[in-house]
């Protein structure tokens, strides 16, 4: 496995990204990557507009918290962002892009970088969760397309962060949206 | 037990006040200090904290809350921001005149006008000479460790301390480190009783008008005039270099890590060109030297935790071998240099090993206001230093201006 992994995550503000990258840098943490940093960007968090946030993993502590330029993955909470904002831009050649979409794989182009894609949303609801709840059915996608790291521990992270706040509905989320990810080449 | 867990900045700030016990926490919320408090209050609220939380209507009544807590024996905390410090900047000289071992987190943030949210060092540099003692410190585990040496010396030396950290890059990033157990910091931080504490069964007037000369007191002995009283501030405060080492190793044999006081280096021992910086651009700046390494540039970087007191003497005996010393500052001595880099070559001055052999002093200016900072940027300003050596010297060169 790479000794460093950079990934940058697009939300909404409000959406909870933030949460998200929080929960897979605890699994990797786990999985003996003692370097990780969560780095958000600042300032800016206005409910709705276009946020990101900088995950870098590492088997080393993390000295450089500038915000990720060349990431190995993106993952996209909203798949609208996507006409709203260059979310690729410095992706490297071979990454991995991982997108919450109602739309089909053939819809996106990558270059050379594999996509997958999974309409969390919709799935986020069948598990039981309010409308628009994504940021734990995120990770289900991540998980099948990254390979990181294993669904059970990372919705063990899950229901550990969510406690009190219907952690076995965000653990399903997770699981259906791994079941259901699509990915490409 | 102690573990490990990933959170943010505020938060290693927070459990850090939890596991000193302190029992009076007077804030205004600020940008980016907020979470902080409100982490606080939160614990105070659930009882997980046994304090009293008094919200208060602005900073400098939160400074004036906790120096009352204090003069009546309680371990207070506050923390603020920006403009925020600013605004009990009366209060922060009250309380080191006072003696009042206070512990204040800044979380650094740029001073307005214009107004900005994003880090710089400009808020606590300004404080510099409130006779407050100064510690930065670079992430998560050096912020709940610091904040827990920070009562020890406090209460050691009868000084308040001011535990500076990065607004947002340390405040809001998520990284891991170690919470240490509650019995461990017991034993390292007994409680704090004061030798003389306000009793209102007895009161008292602290701190009235004092006149230019000593006098005699009621008691027929000779009183300290206002400039005993401030000398002995001075000379207590030079003596928390010092002692501030012995806290560090105490902390160090209590709970295995840390034992840097006054600064922390990396890759200086053969190093003819060292970077200088204070919190966590320092540790930006080990990548920086790891690329200049890589290119045959003798590159290290040190970062200074105790600013006030300044360690003049150690600071100089450690840079006078080097060539070239560059200091990197998030804040300027408006109309000269950077605050820090004065400090600097006073030290080299002063305590050099031999004045005819200084190394060189450049200073540049970065990251004002929130300014990102990349590391290239970085590489190229140590190389162009290293490069140019002592001939080029003409104040302070801005990194990422764009005028």
């Amino acid at each position: 496995m790479k000794d460093t992994i950079d990934i940058r995550w697009h939300g909404r503000g409000g959406q909870g990204a933030i949460t998200a990258a929080k929960i897979v840098a605890k699994a990797m943490f786990s999985l003996g990557y003692e370097g990780v940093a969560m780095i958000p960007t600042f300032g800016t968090e206005r409910r709705g507009a276009p946020v990101f946030s900088s995950l870098k993993i590492s088997r080393r502590k993390i000295y450089d918290l500038s915000p990720i330029e060349r990431p190995d993955i993106v993952v996209v909470l909203d798949h609208v962002l996507m006409e709203e904002a260059d979310i690729t831009s410095g992706l490297k050649e071979g990454g991995l892009l991982v997108i919450n979409s109602p739309c089909s794989l053939e819809s996106y182009h990558a270059d050379g970088r594999k996509v997958a894609v999974c309409n969390v949303t919709a799935l986020a609801t069948r598990a039981g969760l309010p409308a628009g709840v994504v940021n734990t059915g995120i990770i289900g996608a991540f998980a099948r397309a990254s390979g990181l790291a294993g669904l059970d521990l990372l919705t063990e992270v899950i229901e550990e962060e969510f406690k009190g706040r219907k952690p076995e509905a965000n653990a399903l989320a997770a699981r259906l949206a791994y079941e259901h990810t699509i990915v490409g080449g | 037990m102690s573990s490990h867990i990933i959170e943010s900045g505020n938060t290693a700030a927070a459990l850090g006040v939890k596991l000193c016990r302190v029992q009076v926490i007077a804030a205004y919320p600020i940008t980016p200090q907020t979470p902080l408090t409100e982490k606080l209050s939160e614990l105070v609220d659930s009882q997980e904290m046994e304090a009293q939380y008094i919200p208060v209507e602005s900073e400098h009544s939160a400074l004036a809350v906790c120096i009352a807590a204090s003069s009546t024996g309680a371990r207070a905390f506050t923390a603020t921001s920006a403009n925020g410090l600013l605004y009990m900047h009366e209060q922060i000289h009250w309380a080191a005149g006072a003696r009042l071992p206070l512990v204040m987190c800044v979380v650094n943030r740029g001073v307005g006008a214009p107004w900005t949210i994003w880090n710089d060092h400009q808020d606590s540099i300004s404080q510099r000479d409130t006779g407050w003692i100064q510690l930065y410190v670079n992430d998560h585990q050096q912020i709940i460790d610091g904040v827990i040496k920070a009562y020890r010396l406090a209460e050691s030396v009868m000084i308040p301390v001011m535990v500076c950290y990065d607004g947002y890059l340390l405040s809001h990033t998520h990284m891991p480190f170690e919470v240490p157990s509650q019995e461990a910091v017991d034993s390292f931080l007994p409680p704090y009783r004061p030798d003389y504490a306000l009793d209102p069964k007895r009161p008292a007037n602290l701190n009235t008008v004092t006149l230019p000369d000593t006098r005699v007191d009621t008691e027929g002995r000779t009183a300290h005039g206002y400039m005993e009283i401030r000398s002995l501030l001075h000379e207590d405060l030079q003596r928390a270099v010092e002692v501030y080492q012995d806290v560090e190793a105490g902390f160090r044999d209590t709970f295995g890590r840390g034992g840097e006081a006054l600064f922390e280096h990396y890759r200086c021992e053969d190093a003819e060109y060292v970077a200088v910086a204070l919190g966590s651009l320092s540790h930006n700046l080990r990548d920086v030297v790891d690329t200049l390494r890589e290119a045959g540039v003798p590159a290290g970087v040190m970062s200074i935790h105790l600013y006030r007191p300044f360690p003049a003497r150690q600071i100089a005996s450690f840079l006078s071998p080097a060539k070239g010393v560059i200091v990197f500052e998030k804040a300027l001595s408006y109309g000269y240099e950077g605050a820090l880099c004065s400090d600097i070559k006073a030290a080299l001055l002063t305590h050099a090993r031999s004045r005819a052999d200084l190394p060189f002093v450049h200073n540049y200016i970065l990251g004002l206001g929130g300014r990102e900072i990349k590391t290239s940027q970085l590489v190229e300003a140590m190389t162009a230093s290293c490069k140019a050596g002592a001939a080029s010297h003409d104040g302070v060169r801005w990194i990422g201006l764009k005028l």
